[in-house]
């Protein structure tokens, strides 16, 4: 048992789920699926509720992050601006989905709801460096930039919802 | 008490404070639809089928969640309500595959029930629809999320009835999917394959894996031996497919169409029940005398005892070793039987017609194998033989009646009972009192382990000897008992677990309908058929005593352990 996680909790204590798995996303980065099924039997909850919850809310991710996460601005007026096209784009370019890392684990990719940058819609960031008023052709420069870029500093926090 | 005034379609209707509109409607003859709602489970308002209209209310009201209340006036069929369902069920139509001509499903669907009720005729919201695979992994059931409609009954049964929680929503919005955690597969997942969720839900997103094929085939060759066999609660449950009355008894009938089918020879899995009664109850007396493992645990539902190595793994030795009444007639069938007919076990095929999906699995279990072949070779549903005889043009209503065949088809009142809960209980205990005290227990009738209660307590005094007793009905209060043992805090001598809520009469391999008390009314039918028997004591089976004449000796022997009893492993993820 990972009793540092769970010592500032009761056991069977349902109410708990929530903050429970934050603290491991914490430590981890993620969800391991290992730490789920504790976090199962700690709570009392089925482990299917368990993962039912972490798979409802975006805030948490169930594999370990990229060295890069791109976030990509789904909000209304990025959407207006085509947001969707890029994120198509990126999908296409890395071959995966919202919400997954590559295989080589050097990018996440992410959706967010607004990242409040409005103004120069539609917007990505890649950690922490924006790039807005982006279109898809400027994609793959983007990508390879980062992609040959000595490991950088990735935020262990996972993504706001 | 003081009843609540209102008025239902203009009808004036009484009904008790707190009751929901949708069972007020009810009790005066007035049928709203539902789908999510499930009886004794606090609504969750999901599908909103159950719409109604109430006078003062901007929007309408789901009628299973929301209670009554004086002077209200509710309306179920104002032309907004219908058009509401209606729509409802287009939704829902649209994300779902088109297949309803060749659905297992097909005319004990609700969801096509809704679409014929509420008149859809065109598709009027063609989208994208959802793509998932079929999850084919277990041995028992198939999961086909395409087909769900996202009601939660099944994730409410596994979880809130059964206790066991391997399927829940996962992911949101569009995306939302009813499955195991992280979509691994029933096999893997903390399932135990009793298929309660197939029996409440709407659509064909749960259902067996049929075995069908497999029957067919060895029924269809030569030099085959084919043997079937009827679990108890089968003969209970049946007619029901064929419009008969709750609880009637077809068993004649049901002989008759497995010879019509082509079995050589149709067997009683109550024969081996009385068996199974002769080597449990004297296991349990054994372990009492020689101060062995206490409490002893039944294992005829290997539900229970999958849920058991899953999660109590530490308690395997509690459990009694005896294999389960179908497993015990198959490998008598390919042994004694064998011998004695002549017959190369090899040949020799038995189908086991149960009213459990669990027993499939069951069947393929490694330790319920003798010289590497099965002792049951594929186990029917009951709803996978009427789909035999309709696919074989067998009108079961027009059946004559039959006997089983003999030596292995003779059984009392004792064994008939083993497929409800409390069962089991009853016919060991009638065995256990006559071999501790050499004399015939008067009364026959344990209502104390009757009933659909929980957990059901009593103490039997044998010759002084207070047994402590307790059935445990329906998975989902097993955990209770199983703690205390853990913490050997328990009392008990004996307990009887059956996974299934009723016992296997409420299998999950059983008619599907939700109409009321048929739990109760199946339960009834075994019990009148216990009671009509002569002999209602297992040591009283004549031929079960020629069989251990001619063959095992006694209960417990060498001979028995090998061939009748089985072992079990602890499967726990976290020890
Ligand atoms: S078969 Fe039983 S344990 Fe498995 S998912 Fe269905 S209800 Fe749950
Ligand atoms: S699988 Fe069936 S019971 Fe479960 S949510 Fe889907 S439609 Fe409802
Ligand atoms: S049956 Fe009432 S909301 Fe589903």
């Amino acid at each position: 048992m990972h009793s540092e996680i769970f010592k500032n909790y009761t056991q069977n204590d349902k109410s708990a789920i929530i903050p429970l798995l934050q603290d491991v996303q914490q430590i981890y980065g993620y969800l391991p699926e290992k730490v789920l099924l504790e976090v199962a039997k700690f709570t009392g909850l089925a482990l299917s509720r368990v993962y039912g919850i972490a798979t409802f809310y975006n805030q948490f991710r169930l594999t370990p992050l990229g060295e890069n996460i791109i976030r990509v601005c789904r909000g209304t007026a990025c959407h207006v601006k085509g947001s969707a096209n890029i994120l198509y784009t990126l999908e296409q370019e890395l071959k995966i989905q919202a919400g997954e890392t590559t295989r080589d684990k050097k990018f996440t990719l992410e959706v967010v709801s607004c990242i409040g940058a409005c103004s120069i819609a539609p917007v990505i960031t890649v950690n922490d460096d924006y790039f807005g008023r982006l279109t898809t052709k400027e994609i793959p420069g983007i990508l390879k930039k980062y992609a040959n870029k000595p490991k950088a500093e990735t935020k262990k926090e996972g993504s706001a919802s | 008490m003081k009843m609540v005034e209102l008025t239902i379609n203009k009808i004036k209707v009484k009904a008790e404070p707190g009751m929901t509109i949708l069972d007020a409607a009810k009790s005066v003859g007035i049928s709203i639809p539902t789908l999510c709602h499930m009886k004794d489970l606090f609504p969750t308002g999901a599908c909103r089928i159950c719409s109604v209209e109430v006078e003062g209310q901007r929007n309408l009201i789901p009628s299973c969640a929301y209670p009554v209340y004086e002077g209200m006036k509710v309306e179920t069929n104002s032309s907004r309500v219908l058009r509401a369902r209606k729509t409802i069920v287009e939704l829902l139509i649209e994300n779902h595959p088109q297949d309803c001509l060749i659905c297992v499903r097909s005319g004990n669907c609700e969801l096509q029930n809704l679409s014929i009720k509420y008149g859809v005729r065109e598709h009027r919201y063609a989208g994208e629809s959802r793509q998932h695979a079929v999850d084919l992994s277990s041995a028992s059931l198939e999961r086909d999320p395409a087909k769900c409609i996202l009601c939660g009954r099944c994730t409410r049964a596994c979880n809130e009835i059964q206790k066991i929680g391997a399927i829940d929503f996962t992911n949101r919005g569009f995306k939302t999917i009813v499955t195991t955690p992280y979509n691994k597969g029933l096999n893997v997942s903390d399932c135990i394959l009793c298929g309660q969720c197939i029996l409440v839900c709407p659509t064909a997103a749960l259902r067996e894996k049929s075995a069908m094929k497999d029957v067919a085939t060895a029924l269809e060759k030569k030099g085959k031996f084919t043997v079937a066999q009827v679990a108890p609660a089968v003969r209970a449950s049946l007619g029901e497919e064929y419009n008969m009355p709750l609880g009637t008894d077809v068993t004649g009938k049901l002989v008759t169409g497995l010879r019509r089918l082509g079995f050589k020879k149709v067997f009683d899995t109550n024969f081996a029940a009385d068996l199974t009664i002769w080597e449990e109850a004297n296991e349990l007396i054994h372990r009492i005398q020689t101060r062995g493992i206490l409490p002893m645990f039944t294992s005829c539902c290997p539900g229970w005892v999958k849920y058991l190595e899953q999660n109590y793994g530490d308690l395997i030795g509690h459990v009694s070793s005896c294999k389960s009444p179908h497993e015990m007639l198959g490998a008598v069938t390919k042994t004694y039987y064998a011998k004695k007919m002549g017959l190369d076990p090899e040949d020799i095929f038995v189908a086991s017609i149960m009213p459990c999906t669990v027993k499939k699995y069951e069947s393929e279990r490694p330790e319920l194998s003798g010289n590497a072949m099965q002792d049951v070779d594929a186990v029917l549903t009951t709803r996978e033989l009427v789909r035999y005889f309709n696919l074989t043009g067998i009108d079961f209503d027009d059946l004559d009646s039959d006997d089983f065949d003999s030596t292995l088809g003779e059984s009392t009142g004792a064994a008939a009972i083993f497929g409800t809960s409390g069962g089991v209980m009853e016919a060991a205990l009638r065995y256990a009192y006559f071999t501790l005290t050499g004399q015939h227990l008067d009364i026959l009738d344990f209502d104390a382990v009757r009933g659909l209660t929980g957990i059901k307590e009593a103490s039997v005094d044998i010759n002084g000897l207070t047994l402590n007793i307790a059935v445990v009905n329906g998975i989902g209060n097993a955990a209770q008992v199983l703690d205390e043992v853990r913490a050997g805090k328990s009392k008990y001598h004996f307990v009887e677990v059956m996974a299934c809520p009723g016992g296997c009469i409420n299998g999950g391999g059983q008619p599907i309908h939700q109409k009321q008390d048929k739990v109760i009314k199946r339960m009834k039918a075994l019990y009148e058929i216990d009671k009509k028997m002569v002999k209602r004591r297992s040591y009283e089976n004549e031929h079960v005593k020629t069989l251990y004449k001619e063959f095992f000796g006694e209960p417990g022997s060498h001979k028995s352990h090998e061939i009748l009893h089985t072992t079990y492993q602890d499967k726990r993820k976290i020890k």
